[in-house]
């Protein structure tokens, strides 16, 4: 089998006194989801922001396409093929529809010299995006906040995708579109790292899963095997699937 | 840069885009309030046009201040050199060319105006690039120390102007072209100060052009909201910022060939002295918006003259007064700029 | 040991600076004696003000955090409070006590009003605030002529005990005069090392760690039940209060104040390069800054007119070390300070020994 596109070994991440990260080992394959689920507090968004060089990991590695990216910074990172979608979304708000997606599109210089069938697509996936064009973006609901969140991490191709909770505080109907577009992101062999805490909605679109506790990994395997082993959740997450549906 | 109102969306249907203008009218409001009070329409038209010109200098001295703080929580306490700098690089420019400044004719004036300016550009946006890397850059995310590094950098540039030009005020006299009034029926309107404004507005043209226009202007005004964001864009925003800070100081240089010329003498304090009224000025704005700072500048230049005219006593404290009523309306600014 | 109540446990914790400190004292006591001659008594006059002024603003920039412009503000308040007061109401110890009391209570109110209002917002927006206020307040003070005496400011008479015209014996004591001007200098320097004491005892008792615990990390100090706002405000209207006491012993030693003595810009960025290279957040700082800078301030002028007759031929290093060029130096070890040294000098003699240790 190929080499993991994403693997972090050892990390360790201070936030001043705090520390959060105690160790992180985590494997993420080339061309599938891997969803890092976890209770809050447990350093899923710590993790993702010391991958994406947001903050500096204080010991261990982080190794992209086999590359030690641990201490590149920001811009350097997003600039070797990692987008990352925050769990706030990031969305400029002054700023239209199209110039944030301008922005996102670096290779562009003008909003025409953006991909147009590649946009055609993404306006297939979200098309509340292609109706509030012109508009500010802040003035979108949030479920279409996150899809444009989303929509910017994939106007350029990119090797992998980090997303941080898309399903918060969205609609359900919201929520199953946002898992038809993320089912069709994944059928353009892009590799995802998803960060969840809803269950249903990872269970749904992972093929592998990490669990995430104290700041360590405490699981990692396919979501199928977890999915199907009920006891195995419960003493994880504290829940049972069924109860879910 | 203009923030809009949100007015409700609903769900199927596209939500009015309302400009926000309320800042915009405080303008011809208070313009045109002033115009009963002053009396007669020729001051009133003399006032206004005094008000507009000083506006625009300061517009022009504090639109990169206003950036450099929206874009990297930086206040520049020395952004004052820069102007101190650029008045006096005038007056030896200027100086050297008194055969062609004290001529009629405006061409000539001109050729010896406009070098004066580009060469003072030049030099303050360099010694930008230098203050930044110098002075800023260690210090990035330290506001205490940002405030007293800066502080120093001003004492020690002011120093090394009065070492080269020396401490006194040295005159700086307007070319022979641009003295004088135009009579605009029964007002005399200086021809410096409409100069001041057509320039002013055409800076704040081009400004507002790159900012709406430009890739670099849209990361700018997306910097300005979220830094982080920009740079997990994968831009390398500490390197835009160097640029807006030269740019920053460039405009300063500008602006303090064009106050020196407004006051016609330029002393060592001259920066110092006008640091006060831009901050005053960025506040009002809003800090990291170019239109906010414009329509702020404008406002305390307007304010200062009808005032000056009327009350004078009060006239000193007038960019106070105007700082507290507009922070009472609007307390984060005329156009706040939505962090994050 | 004895010393260790006076100074409230805060000990210089250096023997270079014990020593310094202990040859400044010295040094202050004894100048009447040491060196005759109204130049140095005025020199160590000012030094013994500016080290209760100095002192002050490190409380609340060393000790609280808190970066202010309007300091001049207050000292100048209590500069004039006493001045308009000897102006109208003659040379009286009462006039003194009306005129400093008005003073107190004003900067109490404006340093209330300052801090409640300003110190929610960043460290950033209080700084220019102040700046602007202590620009206006300056403004102020040279309009109001009528009270203030405008631009040339007030000369007054100050009472009979402190003036040189009185002469508490007749033959001079170790060729030194005791006249007026002598009782002046030791109210003075006495009060100076009351204060400073004072400040001393404040900043190591508990209200001082929390202060520096609120500078460190204030949303810990939130955190852990501490109004940070109450404790900033307080610490705002102690280094006021403090600021003008400094003001009125400024007037009763000058027998004159303007709005240049002591509202000037320019103090407030001396006071600023005398904390910051002295040591911010040490009290000792103070002294050894505003030490240093003071007699610097006189006495680097001939020195720099030494090195400046020396390198008179050359352009551009002429102008650079022209005895009015002393603040580019201090001004460039200041930046210099905020950078390698910002614990300034009694900071790096402290880390000596420690490192020595």
């Amino acid at each position: 089998m190929s080499e993991p596109l994403l693997q972090l070994e050892g990390v360790h991440t201070h936030i001043g006194a705090y520390h959060i990260l105690h160790g992180v080992d985590l494997e993420v394959a080339r061309g599938e989801l891997t969803v890092l689920l976890g209770r809050n507090g447990a350093g899923k968004t710590t993790t993702l922001r010391t991958i994406m060089g947001l903050w500096r990991a204080s010991k261990g590695c982080v190794r992209f396409q086999g590359e030690d990216i641990t201490a590149r910074r920001t811009p350097e990172i997003a600039r070797a093929g990692i987008a990352y979608v925050p769990e706030n979304m990031g969305i400029f708000s002054d700023l239209t529809v199209r110039e944030n997606m301008l922005l996102a599109a670096r290779s562009a210089g003008r909003a025409e010299d953006m991909d147009c069938e590649r946009l055609d697509w993404i306006f297939g996936l979200f098309p509340a995006l292609k109706r509030f064009w012109q508009y500010p973006a802040g003035l979108l609901s949030g479920g279409q906040k996150q899809m444009l969140a989303v929509a910017r991490a994939i106007i350029e191709p990119r090797h992998l995708l980090l997303v941080d909770e898309p399903s918060k505080g969205l609609a359900p109907a919201i929520i199953q579109n946002m898992i038809a577009a993320f089912r069709e992101l994944k059928q353009t062999d892009t590799t995802i790292l998803l960060v969840e805490q809803n269950f249903n909605f990872a269970r749904q679109l992972g093929d592998q899963v990490a669990v995430m506790d104290g700041g360590r990994i405490v699981h990692a395997g396919t979501m199928a095997a977890l999915a199907g082993d009920e006891a195995l959740q419960q003493r994880l997450l504290g829940l049972s699937l069924a109860s879910h549906q | 840069m203009s923030s809009s109102t949100t007015t409700v969306p609903a769900s199927g249907a596209l939500p009015t885009v309302k400009l926000d203008r309320l800042p915009m009218l405080l303008l011809p409001v208070l313009a045109l309030a002033a115009l009963p009070l002053v009396g007669s329409v020729s001051s009133w038209v003399t006032l206004t046009f005094a008000g507009l010109a000083m506006g625009m200098i300061i517009f022009i001295m504090a639109s990169g201040l206003t950036l450099v703080f929206g874009l990297m929580d930086v206040l520049n306490f020395g952004h004052g050199v820069f102007i101190t700098l650029g008045a006096f690089l005038a007056v030896t420019v200027l100086g050297r060319a008194a055969g062609w400044t004290e001529s009629e004719h405006l061409l000539l004036n001109l050729a010896a105006v406009v070098p004066a300016m580009l060469l003072a550009m030049a030099v303050t946006g360099a010694l930008g690039l230098v203050f930044e890397r110098v002075i800023i850059r260690p210090v990035y995310g330290q506001p205490l120390k940002q405030i007293m590094i800066t502080m120093g950098g001003m004492i020690v540039g002011q120093e090394l102007i009065k070492a080269i030009w020396g401490p006194q005020a040295l005159p700086l006299p307007l070319p022979a072209s641009f003295r004088g009034s135009l009579l605009m029926g029964e007002a005399a309107v200086e021809k410096y100060r409409l100069i001041a404004v057509a320039l002013g507005l055409g800076i704040f043209a081009v400004l507002f052009w790159v900012l709406a226009r430009t890739k670099v202007g849209l990361l700018i005004r997306a910097g300005v909201q979220d830094r982080e964001m920009v740079e997990s864009l994968g831009y390398r925003i500490r390197r835009l910022f160097v640029g807006v800070f030269a740019a920053g100081s460039a405009l300063a240089g500008l602006g303090g060939v064009m106050w020196g010329l407004y006051q016609q003498t330029v002393t060592p304090e001259i920066g110092a002295e006008v640091n006060v009224l831009l901050f005053i000025v960025i506040i009002i704005g809003g800090l990291g918006s170019v239109g906010g700072c414009f329509i702020g500048a404008l406002l305390l230049g307007l304010v200062a003259n009808y005032v000056g005219f009327l009350a004078p006593k009060v006239a000193l404290f007038s960019d106070i007064l105007l700082m507290v009523l507009v922070l009472s309306w609007r307390p984060q600014g005329l156009y706040p700029v939505v962090k994050r | 040991m004895m010393f260790n109540g006076i100074l409230s446990g805060d000990l210089p914790r250096s023997r270079v600076l014990g020593v310094v400190l202990i040859a400044i004292v010295l040094g202050l006591l004894l100048t009447p004696f040491l060196l005759p001659g109204a130049k140095a008594l005025n020199v160590a006059a000012k030094i013994c003000i500016f080290i209760v002024l100095v002192a002050s603003f490190d409380l609340l920039l060393g000790y609280t955090g808190i970066v202010s412009f309007a300091h001049t503000m207050f000292f100048g308040i209590g500069a004039y409070g006493v001045a308009i007061a000897l102006n109208d109401l003659g040379p009286t110890w009462w006039a003194v006590a009306v005129g400093l009391s008005g003073a107190l209570a004003l900067s109490l109110v404006l340093s209330l009003v300052i801090g409640l209002f300003s110190l929610r917002v960043k460290a950033i927006f209080y700084a220019m605030i102040t700046l602007a206020v202590a620009t206006a307040f300056q403004t102020l003070a040279s309009q109001l002529s009528d009270f203030t005496g405008g631009e040339d400011g007030l000369s007054f008479k100050i009472p009979e005990l402190l003036s040189p015209a009185f002469s508490l014996r007749e033959q001079p004591f170790l060729g030194v005069a005791l006249d007026g001007r002598l009782i002046s200098y030791y109210l003075l320097a006495a009060v100076t090392v009351a204060l400073f004491l004072l400040m001393l005892r404040i900043v190591n008792s508990p209200f001082g760690r929390v202060l520096q615990a609120i500078r460190e990390n204030p949303f810990r100090a939130e955190a852990l039940g501490y109004r940070t706002v109450v404790y900033r405000t307080a610490s705002n209207v102690l280094s006021a209060g403090f600021a003008t006491l400094a003001g009125a012993l400024l007037a009763l030693w000058l027998r004159y104040n303007g709005p240049d003595t002591s509202l000037s810009f320019e103090i407030m960025i001396n006071i600023l390069l005398m904390v910051v290279i002295g040591g911010m957040g040490t009290m000792y700082g103070a002294v050894v800054g505003t030490t240093l800078f003071i007699i610097a301030e006189n006495y680097l002028q001939d020195l720099l007119k030494l090195a400046s007759g020396a390198v008179s031929g050359v352009p551009v290093l002429r102008d650079l070390v022209h005895p009015d060029r002393w603040l580019l130096w201090l001004g460039l070890l200041f930046v210099l300070s905020v950078y390698k040294f910002p614990t300034g000098i009694v900071g790096k003699l402290r880390a000596r020994v420690r490192g020595a240790a």
